[in-house]
């Protein structure tokens, strides 16, 4: 293999990890809540229909951009408002809010199938850009990528060495002892819900306005639920989240891989690859339940009703 | 603030638990008529070409059916999953493979001639959707492996199989070049009910699975237990039923009648392998369970309401120039509406008391 293909598929690697970390931190954190939210998958379509209209009505990605955290987070809410306020079935809640996220994107985004807009420039950092291959790898990219850098160094701050990181990981590991040294459980929640939410409106931006710059029904083409699978994989650590996304994203881009190499493999199998790996990651976490079971937020998808 | 507030009830309602549906369909022809207007469309207009029009004639009825068939197969079978607390999300995938493998089959045998040829595609296309049933049935039994990100996992896998057999292998020599593959000969065609309509013999599949299914759950000790797994998981170990062999009695029954509801589709109103096969019954199905109540006489009047949103869909965009997607859109609300109206089954609304009386009242815990 020559140099500059393995550089090439390093820079690919990272920018197809990027939307996994940006919708598995914000799962996490809503994780880390109690609050098992399995709408991801829809929340990110509506950042990515929105935030493709968005840019493409006003003329400015940056909007866009606005516009799917907005999106992301309208979605998260009605999630929330059944899920936590309305206590229902957290599964099935989340399941709909991605069926009901789907076809509502499909819908907004009807008129806007096959446009082309320019999409969001790399943002080479100066200098630090110029280094051999590292520069490229890892200095060379849109500024959404640094952004997923510096929101996985605040998470994993936050859940290290703040009072905030050690509220949300109260209430999503005992609601009723939270409530009674007097947090607001159904607040953090909340919060917690509307971050994950703008987070995966934000990922859906990535994929419609940097990624591949278009709208196309269904484009997020089930990452919102590897996110969720490399959420269990990373037993809601934010730097195995940073790890996994980008082994994810190394078998998404597997045909470059093999293409650079010179092998010729139909894509559609290899469009299998990145499902596959992430069913036999649930083996191996599923395998080894003892320790997952430790990792995980005890009230995890327990609804939690205070006592008036 | 809003002074109501949830309570819950003493036991859930029954008389709710059936008139829920009804609440959410109610509320989501007002959502979809407030949607209309902001389209700048008549609402009660488009909610008639949405909702009624497309049923105003015999063929209307006749394609209802065609769709049915596959949304009641692929329901029945996620509705023994869902009894058993098994939240199989993979209907669309053993759709499609079911599709696929008889459609390989179909497409071996096309110089066949027999009338063997047809129950053995759709045996084979049963076993493939059964065979997808069991890779989950395997990774939860097995290994634990949470069912849902599993099934959704396999259903982009077999999504991309039938891509990767119609832009490939299966592609028709003669096509054009598009990925589709060649027409099935009429020997690995289902027959139609009438030559002028598209309605096949799969409904019958469809009613014949209510029916057993029904007898299943009603009549059986097998029923009772799935039942009992889906209720109470430490009851049923402490009165010793097989939990694994549940699991994998549920998911091979519903990936069998996924597989069969898929390969009947291609062999029935397709007519060949292409990527479109499945508008995402598999998908559907879970709102179709959900809706008709986990019960095969509410699943089938459930499956004719979502299949109703697909001919709506289209009659929607023919003749109000909306696009195909409220289908999607109109489907979501549903199970929406759905999920909160349910609220209702085990909580009901009471008026909070005034602010005063709260204050003055003896109860230390709200003081």
């Amino acid at each position: 293999m020559d140099f500059e293909l393995f550089t090439n598929i390093l820079y690919a690697t990272l920018r197809t990890g990027t939307p996994l970390i940006l919708i598995a931190l914000g799962e996490m954190v809503c994780e880390k809540s109690g609050v098992l939210n399995l709408g991801q998958e829809g929340m990110v379509l509506m950042g990515a229909a929105l935030g493709f209209i968005a840019a493409v009505v006003t003329g400015h990605a940056g909007l866009g951009i606005i516009a799917a955290i907005l999106a992301g987070m309208l979605m998260s809410v009605l999630f929330a408002f059944l899920a936590v306020t309305l206590v229902s079935n957290q599964v099935a809640t989340g399941l709909a809010l991605t069926i009901f996220g789907t076809g509502l994107s499909g819908f907004l985004g009807a008129g806007y199938v096959g446009m082309a807009i320019e999409g969001i420039a790399p943002f080479p950092i100066p200098f630090l850009s110029d280094i051999p291959v590292i520069g490229k790898v890892l200095f060379s990219h849109d500024p959404l990528v640094y952004f997923s850098w510096f929101m996985f160094a605040l998470i994993f701050w936050c859940f290290r060495s703040t009072r905030l990181g050690l509220t949300i990981r109260a209430v999503g590991e005992n609601p009723e002892a939270a409530n009674a040294i007097g947090i607001p459980v159904m607040k953090v929640r909340y919060g917690a819900i509307l971050f994950g939410g703008a987070m995966a409106g934000l990922a859906g931006a990535y994929l419609s306005l940097v990624y591949t710059p278009m709208w196309s029904e269904g484009m997020s083409a089930g990452r919102g639920w590897i996110a969720l699978a490399l959420v269990v994989f990373a037993s809601w650590k934010a730097e195995r989240i940073l790890l996994g996304a980008y082994l994810f994203g190394a078998a998404s881009i597997m045909h470059l891989v093999l293409q650079g190499l010179g092998f010729e493999a139909s894509p559609n199998l290899l469009a299998m690859l990145p499902y596959g790996a992430t069913i036999i990651v649930l083996v191996i976490i599923a395998s080894d339940a003892a320790k997952a079971k430790l990792s995980t937020p005890l009230a995890l998808g327990q609804p939690y009703r205070p006592q008036v | 603030m809003l002074n109501i507030t949830l309570e819950k009830r003493p036991s859930d309602s029954k008389a709710m638990s059936y008139l829920s549906p009804l609440f959410a369909i109610i509320l989501t022809l007002i959502s979809g008529g407030l949607l209309f207007t902001s389209l700048g469309q008549d609402p009660f207009h488009a909610l008639y070409t949405f909702f009624i029009a497309p049923l105003t004639d015999v063929y209307g009825w006749t394609e209802l059916g065609v769709k049915v068939a596959p949304l009641t197969l692929c329901a029945m079978g996620l509705m023994l999953c869902f009894k058993a607390r098994i939240w199989n999300i993979g209907a669309e995938g053993q759709f499609i493979l079911g599709g696929l493998g008889g459609g390989y089959i179909a497409l071996e045998l096309m110089d066949a001639e027999g009338i063997w040829v047809l129950p053995l595609v759709l045996l084979c296309g049963a076993l493939s959707g059964l065979f997808w049933g069991a890779v989950t049935a395997l990774l939860k039994t097995r290994f634990g492996a949470n069912e849902i990100l599993t099934t959704i996992m396999l259903n982009y896998i077999a999504l991309n199989w039938l891509l990767y057999g119609v832009h490939g292998p299966l592609k028709d020599p003669d096509g054009f070049n598009f990925p589709e593959s060649a027409l099935f000969s009429d020997f690995a065609t289902l027959p139609v009910l009438s030559d002028d309509y598209r309605l096949n013999i799969s409904i019958f599949f469809a009613l014949f699975a209510v029916a057993v299914i029904w007898a299943l759950m009603s009549k059986t000790l097998l029923g009772f237990q799935i039942s009992v797994l889906g209720e109470d998981k430490s009851a049923a170990r402490f009165a010793g039923f097989k939990e694994e062999r549940l699991i994998w009695f549920v998911l091979l029954a519903c990936g069998a009648l996924a597989g069969l509801a898929g390969v009947s589709e291609v062999t029935g109103s397709v007519g060949q392998l292409n990527p479109y096969i499945s508008p995402g019954y598999g998908y559907a199905a879970i709102i179709v369970a959900f809706l008709g109540r986990m019960h095969p006489v509410g699943i089938v009047f459930a499956s004719m309401l979502l299949a109703l949103t697909y001919m709506g869909g289209e009659m929607a965009q023919m003749d109000l120039g909306l696009p195909k997607s409220l289908t999607g859109l109109f489907q979501g609300m549903l199970l929406f509406y759905l999920l909160a109206c349910d609220l209702l089954i085990s909580y009901r609304i009471v008026r909070k008391p005034a602010a005063r009386t709260i204050s003055s009242s003896s109860n230390p815990a709200q003081a």
